[in-house]
């Protein structure tokens, strides 16, 4: 049913990426294929692994972005994943039902025996978050791991998405997002966490933390903001200026 | 994005054999084309076969066509779902006209309330196909209210040439096949004017920043992309055409689409005999190639949001 649940979701289970502790190390990049290679979309297909080409289905990956100049320059990774929209534009366009919203955690899914292949969903996802698989011929995407976090034979600690699981600097959180009290939704409402590309009105359930504003300025000690710079006239005289320009020869 | 010839080469055929059931359907129940056996038996089985080899090569779009069936499920949220129902209610109605025509030699009274009903059904068919882009906010090129008309105005010239040459082939007197398909062609080239004007001067609200939310001071750059080589998404979405090649491209489309074909339908008009149809097969000719070539821009020209994330568009 490629309709949206009537009625808000009552819980919207999803992420919280934090964009000052990115460190851009690919970590959860490859422990989703891992998981996910093995998992409900399995195989995540690569076509020439060892050739010249090297393509392949991967439901995560890290862009690194730079901004502004001089101090005001910032390199910001930037990992990217399905957002679980609350109206994802590419379940409506699906005109088979493959693809859906669950109505119980919102996350978004693809009936892999159903997909014909069209590929107008990833057509409609602003985000470039879905992937074809051309071996299988149907288009695949992150599920948040949905065979980790309701696997009954994981422990408590590991129910949660692969690469939120692996993430060695703690720059990923999951968690229900439908819920204010949660520790992701307090996160959200502590550090201003937003939403990417708001103005196409996708309402993605995911958010993303802002990096935190630098605080390595000198200025911010009470020093001075920068050391009185010599001037070629200012250079000394006497014995001092001598030996400066002897050994400046 | 990625000019699929499978998705070019439907969109084209099937517009124009829509187009041409369109007028046939209309036009011979009300008399300005006669109810003649042959010609009604080339005439529908032209549109037949343009709008059938159309959906049959969409379907060699899809990777699973054993499955296609399956699209037609989902026609209360998606336009390429209704498009399905509505290319398939379309061959009712139609075959039922076909049947009266070229079977009976009647175009009236129920035979030609099919030929309106199958008409009609072409039509919702052509609107449903233009929604299937329009309704995407992630393509300025597409998501403008200019998508559906021109369609529509394509789909109604590229199948009157078609008309308009058998009409002359055949020796029929009917001066008004010309005049319509003259008006839809001078409506198609100004809607083509103003689309190429509109996705000139106006731009996607979203830009890097929008999709990132990087607040720094300055233009957000891309320092690193995810991949070396192209994944789907590049191959997919990741098409660009050089600004110069696309104007000349477009210039190509002026003159063949519309300039050529305008000058042959009013040789067509006014003068008599071959001459007449020459300058009709003309038009037919180089119109199907300039569509075509609108078509392949209409991809070519798009451009999708996910390309912000590789560094593209707007800061």
């Amino acid at each position: 049913m490629t309709s949206l649940p009537q009625n808000e979701t009552p819980r919207k289970l999803g992420l919280v990426i934090d964009l000052d502790i990115c460190v851009g190390c690919n970590a959860c990049v490859t422990n989703c294929k891992e998981w996910n290679t093995g998992g409900h979309s399995a195989p995540l297909t690569d076509l020439h692994p060892y050739g010249r080409d090297v393509d392949g289905v991967w439901f995560n990956r890290v862009h690194t972005f730079e901004a502004g100049s001089g101090r005001d320059h910032r390199v910001v990774h930037f990992p990217k994943s399905c957002l679980h929209c609350e109206t994802p534009q590419c379940v409506t366009v699906c005109p088979t039902g493959a693809s859906y919203k669950r109505e119980e955690d919102g996350i978004v899914l693809v009936h892999h025996d159903w997909c014909i292949g069209c590929k107008l969903c990833a057509w409609a996802c602003p985000y470039g978050a879905r992937e074809f698989d051309e071996d299988a011929g149907v288009m695949k995407k992150c599920t948040l791991c949905i065979d980790r976090i309701y696997n009954e034979n994981l422990n408590d600690a590991d129910r949660r998405p692969a690469c939120v699981i692996t993430c060695p600097a703690g720059a990923r959180h999951f968690g229900d997002l439908g819920d204010p009290n949660s520790a992701v939704s307090r996160l959200v409402a502590e550090r201003g966490g937003y939403d990417l590309m708001p103005e196409l009105g996708t309402q993605p359930t995911n958010k993303y933390l802002p990096p935190r504003p630098r605080r390595d300025h000198a200025e911010a000690t009470g020093a001075p903001d920068l050391l009185e710079h010599l001037d070629e006239e200012d250079q000394p005289g006497g014995f001092l200026g001598w030996v400066d320009r002897l050994l400046s020869r | 994005m990625h000019p699929a010839l499978s998705v070019i080469f439907f969109t084209t055929t099937a517009g124009a054999g829509y187009g041409l059931l369109m007028m046939l359907g209309v036009l011979a129940p009300i008399g300005i084309l006669p109810p003649d056996r042959v010609f009604g038996a080339v005439a529908l089985a032209l549109a037949l076969a343009l709008v059938s080899t159309g959906l049959f090569a969409s379907l060699f779009h899809l990777s699973h066509p054993e499955r296609s069936w399956r699209a037609m499920l989902q026609y209360r949220s998606s336009w390429l779902s209704r498009e399905g129902v509505a290319a398939s209610v379309t061959y009712l109605p139609a075959l039922v006209f076909i049947l009266g025509w070229v079977g009976v030699g009647n175009t009236s009274g129920t035979w030609g309330l099919m030929g309106v009903a199958a008409s009609f059904m072409a039509l919702v068919t052509v609107l449903c196909t233009a929604m299937i882009y329009q309704s995407l906010k992630t393509i300025h090129e597409w998501h403008n209210s200019l998508t559906l008309p021109n369609y529509l105005m394509l789909a109604l010239m590229s199948g009157g040439v078609w008309l308009s040459a058998l009409v002359h082939l055949f020796g029929i007197q009917a001066p008004t096949v010309d005049a319509y398909v003259i008006a839809y062609t001078a409506i198609a080239w100004g809607l083509k004017v103003a689309y190429w004007n509109h996705i000139d001067t106006t731009r996607h609200p979203s830009t890097r920043r929008t999709a990132t939310g990087i607040r720094a001071r300055g233009a957000v750059r891309l320092v690193d992309p995810p991949h070396m080589t192209d994944n789907f998404l590049l191959k997919e979405m990741g098409f660009r055409i050089a600004r110069k090649h696309a104007l000349k491209l477009r210039r190509i489309t002026h003159v063949t689409a519309f300039a050529v074909p305008l000058v042959g339908l009013v040789v067509a008009l006014v003068l008599q005999g071959p001459v007449a149809a020459g300058g009709a097969v003309v038009a037919a000719l180089s119109a199907s190639f300039g569509v075509v070539l609108e078509r392949w821009l209409f991809f070519a020209e798009a451009r999708h949001t996910v390309m912000l994330y590789y560094g593209e568009g707007p800061a």
